[in-house]
């Protein structure tokens, strides 16, 4: 799993169709070899978590996705114990015991915690299955109070369980953090973590990524359909410009439509593949009505 | 040759003094991350640095800019980027034209030395702005993000620590055949509490207006679907302009309630409006426990003890009032207006309200209240 440079890692991700500037795979390729976490922020829709999936497929990694909320806490994220199959457990001990002989007290306390009880939520599951890819993905969504515990996980890389000991990761594993800056996320998180932001793709870049997600869609099509959306990523009136998975949608869309070149008709029948806001369907209509008019 | 090590120092030093905060542990973590992509080369040193260093958007541009200073051309790097971020969505930095906040130009210039454009737009009067000034803030208004202030309510919700929530426990026990189960805790639930906010769109006030109807914007949509905040203009008559407000889009939002407002530019008879707005919605329960925000500058043309009793009436059903007033955060303001002079007594918070800085200042005000 040792790859040797940043156009290396860009080689591996680009054989999972994932395709990633020299900025981005050099931040994963330090991600790497330092074993940092890497934070990715960016719009919405601009490949943030799929690039923790290309990770994980091109390294042949498990994936271990945490998708945070509001309110997630630890036992959502580490472990639980499985607390009605422990009374059960107790139930069959009494039984049993009752039938013969008695077992001391000690003994049936101590089988009660024990790994098979124990309820591995990700990043506990991370570690145990080193080495893997663990995404937390929108990590603003979480509170201040799982940031703090996010924190000591990752600087430790293990996490000590009372009743059994400490579980710690052979090989820490690949952490990608997600934000998509709904607030700002604390300072100790980010200063543990390589930051990088993900912009929209350029013009050609995003034709290509149309070429190895969607290569049933025919050339001029895909190139038509990059050059609109580019040029309403360029308006500032839109209240969520459309990202790359709008785009793949769009020309998914159209292709099913049997589309071969866009007009007025077939753009405005597709556009909630690139729109989800009212208020922008109608301006990109009529902005459309303007591009697509010879 | 110096050694590289020092050089690299050296320049999370100038990028500190830039205004990026630079630690310790990230210049560490730069030099480590240069050791692993081998140093000497120019754009790997540039992409190890904007990983380590940076925290944000608004560092990548400082940083860009810093490295440029530093290591000189800029071959194999991007272009500048452009300003535009989520911090400041609409529109790409016009520089600021010279001289045309002719008030405060003195102190502009000593401002422009540390701070960027946005940060000197961020302070400046919206009323003495140009034409493009203005078209450039209306997009620095996203980064707006009030917060509603909450209030108790009766009603519980689970917690994960508290008072014991009895049924929920038992409930809890019964699904385990009796067993017992965890115990399940509670406390007091909060809601958002009812903002109310009385926009003043008479004559002296006209240069605000827009600003003010935008900062209503912010607070109507931060407070989405619990529709906890209500806006008003007052002027020689009383607006409902709530549902105005509520239009996603701000443009659409400022022409809808444009078109709903009769008395732009007016006279202002803030005594008697607001005893019309007490009478018809305050008293009925729009303003009781709520936030009150007064945006007025105080020129009241009818009778100021009016004005004073309503206040207190105001004072006496809400939870808290706030008074904004443009003037207050300029030099030489002295709160010396009729109006002002009757309604202060009756006021919880007075606070300016001049700039897209002091506006950020009330959110926070409004959501601690």
């Amino acid at each position: 799993m040792a790859l040797e440079s940043p156009a290396a890692v860009a080689d591996r991700l680009g054989g999972t169709g994932y395709l990633a500037d020299d900025a981005l795979a050099t931040v994963a390729f330090l991600a790497l070899e330092m074993q940092r976490p890497l934070l990715l922020e960016g719009e919405p829709g601009t490949g943030k978590t799929a690039l923790a999936e290309a990770i994980a497929e091109s390294l042949e990694l498990p994936l271990v996705r945490l998708q945070c909320y509001e309110g997630i806490d630890a036992t959502q994220a580490l472990y639980d114990w499985d607390f009605p199959r422990q009374i059960l457990h107790l139930r069959a001990l009494e039984a049993a015991g009752s039938a013969r002989g008695e077992q001391s007290v000690e003994e049936a306390e101590k089988s009660l915690y024990d790994a098979r009880f124990l309820l591995a939520r990700p990043v506990l599951r991370a570690l145990q299955e080193s080495p893997a890819v663990l995404l937390v993905d929108e990590v603003d969504r979480a509170d201040d109070e799982f940031e703090a515990f996010l924190l000591e996980v990752l600087s430790t890389y293990q996490v000590t369980i009372p009743e059994l000991g400490t579980v710690r990761a052979a090989t820490p594993p690949i952490v990608v953090l997600t934000s998509n800056r709904t607030r700002e996320l604390h300072d100790a998180l980010k200063r543990r973590c390589l930051y990088h932001w993900i912009d929209h793709p350029g013009l050609e870049r995003e034709v290509e990524i149309l070429r190895s997600r969607a290569p049933e869609v025919s050339e001029t099509l895909r190139r038509q359909v990059v050059e609109l959306v580019q040029q309403l990523r360029g308006r500032d009136d839109l209240q969520k410009p459309p990202g790359v998975a709008e785009t793949l949608d769009w020309a998914r869309a159209l292709h099913h439509l049997g589309t071969a070149e866009i007009d007025i008709e077939t753009a405005a029948a597709t556009l909630g593949a690139l729109v989800k806001y009212r208020e922008d369907s109608e301006r990109v209509r009529h902005a459309l009505d303007q591009m697509l008019r010879p | 040759m110096r050694d590289p090590d020092v050089v690299l120092l050296a320049f999370t030093r100038a990028l500190r003094a830039a205004g990026v905060p630079v630690t310790h542990d990230r210049a560490q973590g730069f030099l480590a991350a240069t050791a692993v992509l081998g140093a000497g080369d120019r754009r790997a040193a540039y992409l190890a640095g904007r990983a380590t260093l940076c925290a944000g958007p608004d560092d990548l541009a400082r940083y860009d800019q810093v490295f440029h200073e530093y290591f000189g051309s800029r071959d194999g790097l991007p272009l500048p980027r452009p300003k535009q971020r989520v911090e400041a969505p609409a529109f790409s930095g016009l520089p600021l034209d010279e001289g045309t906040g002719a008030a405060d130009s003195d102190e502009q210039e000593v401002v422009r030395a540390t701070a960027s454009d946005t940060e000197v737009l961020r302070h400046r009067d919206v009323a003495a702005l140009s034409a493009a000034e203005k078209h450039r803030l209306v997009g620095l208004f996203a980064t707006l993000r009030p917060r509603p202030p909450v209030r108790r309510t009766a009603r519980h919700q689970r917690w994960h620590r508290g008072r014991v929530d009895a049924s929920h426990t038992l409930r809890a026990s019964l699904r385990r055949m009796g067993e017992p189960a965890e115990i399940a805790w509670r406390r007091r639930g909060t809601r958002p509490r009812r903002v109310v906010l009385l926009v003043d769109v008479s004559g002296s006030m006209s240069g605000y207006a827009d600003a003010l109807l935008r900062l209503a914007h912010r607070f109507t949509q931060a407070a989405g679907s619990s529709g906890s905040v209500e806006t008003f203009t007052v002027g020689t008559r009383v607006t409902h302009v709530t549902r105005a407000m509520r239009v996603r889009d701000p443009e659409r939002a400022l022409v809808a309630a444009g078109e709903t407002v009769p008395d732009w530019s007016g006279g202002t008879r803030l005594g008697e409006t607001l005893r019309f707005f007490l009478d018809r919605w305050g008293q009925r329960g729009m303003a009781r426990g709520a936030v009150v925000v007064v945006f007025s500058d105080g020129w009241e043309r009818g009778d100021p003890t009016m004005l004073g009793e309503q206040m207190a009436r105001l004072r006496r059903i809400a939870h808290r009032v706030v008074w904004v007033n443009p003037h207050r955060g300029k030099a030489g303001y002295e709160p010396v207006q009729q109006g002002v002079v009757a309604a202060l007594p009756h006021c919880d918070d007075f606070v300016a309200g001049h700039s897209l800085a002091t506006f950020a200042e009330l959110v926070e005000v409004v959501s601690r209240a």
